[in-house]
């Protein structure tokens, strides 16, 4: 127990303060940086809690792809800095509502109210051949079916959603069709011309 | 002598024990890999050469063989330069980012049966997890030399790589459905039987998917335009110099040794001989004969090589791909194939499709 509370108070003040840093750091790239280590020390405390599974996952999706596109984004905009911090004092009294709100609620849930070894029991330890990945796919595919499979249609909705919405055809644009590049034959681009040799005078 | 030193090891306390293990079972990989690497990049410039009519290097050592010892030593020596405007901390940590993940995969990677560092339940996930994180590198190394040649580089890389780790992924769903399992060694053991036991046969389209898309993610030709010399130079590593440019060099071979290894673990049966189920059992008993002919790591090392030469051999043949072609394979070519085949699978082992699913 000893080495493991030791990687869990170092994972978790490196997850505090990149994720403090993701909104106090000026440049927007080194944001998503700490955005991603973020991610990164959260799995590792998921693991720590032998949820290998998700911890994999969060870092597959989450690292992997979603941080990846959301970096492209902003690396591709040019941000102006001074812009960004013009309306700090214009919009403090409404961040100010929503982080109590927040933090409001996060107390709501885990205050010692609700939330504590005396209200929810320890999980227990598992042997070294439990396999999470088996366990989290037959709750999912047999009691949590019909959710799981509403959930993934939602999904696609929006995924088709976002590019009906967003695609726009233009008449003027030239697409190639890499079909007919591919069939092409000799005899469509080349003419072999049949000439009498010139002679010698 | 020998004695001696089990002797002071015992005396240990039980978890330094297990940290020196697992230390020396870390260099056991290490050392090899990184030959592996050196000598990788000789037997490129040696088969290219011979493919395309030259010698290739044979002037350093015995017919050019300490060539990538003399690389090694030039690139030590240089120097790193670190561009004017550039982001100096990104600079530096990205060439770390790219070469500590292609490393970490290796944990998992079984290399004859038992002989694995970490034998994991979820090992097929964590392969694709930590592969996944190594374009950070690239992309934070296009942006923090502050150069419009790495900065396109490293956009080209960063959306080839997540297009193509989609149909990586669904190739692997292949593999997992038809092993049943997620750990490496388990899907190597589910093939055993014979050659044709071996998941090649029923999941060939995923088998060509997945070599493809695996040149695709690291970087290689004919889909090498992160790099395209003839447009943008080198790509994301145009500012590196020394040996900051070697990791990423390094990184990049490492990538490929792997994605041949996966693709033998997970496709050609492994560790596993072709000659089993095709010899009598009694051959495999021969003293030196039947070790050579029965499984073992010799076997892995083989198809890996062969996975090698192909890499080397597609660099020689194919000419690079055009930026909208890539993308238009992988999105629209090889993610329909894999969903359509996955259904296929799927099939087959709802009817108990013998040799590969009628025993269970």
């Amino acid at each position: 127990m000893g080495v493991e509370k030791i990687i869990f108070y170092i994972v978790a003040l490196i997850m505090v303060s990149s994720a403090t840093m993701v909104i106090t750091v000026r440049n927007p790239i080194q944001a998503a940086l700490f955005l991603v280590l973020t991610f990164f020390a959260s799995a590792i405390i998921w693991m720590l809690l032998e949820a290998e599974f998700l911890a994999i996952v969060l870092v597959l999706v989450y690292v992997g792809a979603v941080m990846v596109l959301f970096l492209f984004v902003v690396m591709m905009l040019d941000i102006n800095v001074d812009r960004l911090r013009e309306g700090f004092t214009r919009y403090l009294p409404i961040g100010v509502v929503v982080a109590v709100a927040m933090v409001g609620m996060l107390i709501t849930v885990v205050g010692s109210d609700n939330f504590g070894l005396d209200k929810i029991a320890e999980p227990e330890r598992h042997l070294a051949d439990y396999n999470n990945t088996k366990a989290l796919g037959s709750e999912l595919y047999t009691k949590y079916v019909y959710p799981f499979e509403i959930a993934a249609v939602i999904l696609l909705v929006a995924i088709v959603a976002a590019i009906a919405l967003t695609m726009r055809r233009r008449d003027n644009t030239k697409y190639q069709k890499p079909e007919d590049q591919i069939s092409v034959k000799r005899e469509d681009r080349v003419r072999m011309v049949n000439m009498p040799t010139e002679k010698k005078k | 002598m020998f004695e001696w030193v089990i002797s002071i090891f015992e005396s240990f306390p039980m978890g330094l024990q297990t940290t020196i293990l697992i230390l020396l079972k870390i260099v056991a990989i290490m050392i090899p890999l990184i030959l592996c690497v050196a000598y990788l990049t000789f037997a490129e410039r040696k088969v290219i050469g011979y493919m395309q009519l030259r010698l290739g290097p044979n002037r350093v050592g015995p017919r050019g063989l300490l060539q990538p010892i003399a690389d090694t030593v030039k690139l030590m020596f240089k120097e790193i330069i670190i561009p004017t405007g550039s982001n100096k901390y990104l600079f530096i940590i990205s060439p770390v980012l790219s070469i500590a993940p292609a490393l970490a995969v290796w944990a998992v990677i079984p290399f004859d049966d038992g002989m694995v560092l970490a034998d994991i339940n979820a090992g097929l996930l964590y392969v694709l997890a930590i592969t996944s994180i190594g374009v950070y590198g690239v992309i934070i190394a296009g942006w923090a030399s502050n150069s419009k040649y790495a900065l396109l580089g490293a956009m080209r890389i960063g959306a080839q790589i997540v297009a193509y780790e989609i149909a990586m992924g669904f190739a692997l769903v292949g593999v997992l459905m038809a092993a049943g399992s997620l750990n490496l060694g388990d899907i190597v053991r589910g093939q055993s039987g014979s050659i044709f036991h071996w998941y090649w046969l029923p999941l060939f389209p995923l088998f060509i998917i997945y070599f493809v898309s695996g040149v695709a993610e690291t970087n290689r030709a004919p889909f090498d335009v992160a790099e395209g010399e003839s447009e943008i130079v080198a790509g994301f590593h145009v500012e590196y110099s020394g040996m900051a440019f070697a990791v990423f060099f390094l990184a990049e071979y490492i990538n490929m040794i792997l994605i041949a290894i996966l693709a033998s673990v997970m496709f050609l049966g492994g560790w596993l001989s072709p000659f089993e189920g095709i010899l009598p059992e009694t051959v495999f008993d021969i003293p030196v004969l039947g070790m050579l002919l029965g499984p073992g790591i010799h076997w892995l090392l083989l198809k890996t090589s062969f996975f090698l030469f192909c890499y080397l051999w597609f660099r020689a043949t194919f000419p690079r791909y055009r930026y909208d072609q890539i993308m238009r394979l992988g999105w629209k070519v090889f993610i329909p194939i894999t969903i359509v085949w996955l259904l296929v699978v799927g099939l087959l082992i709802l009817g108990e499709v013998p040799p590969w699913w009628d025993a269970a």
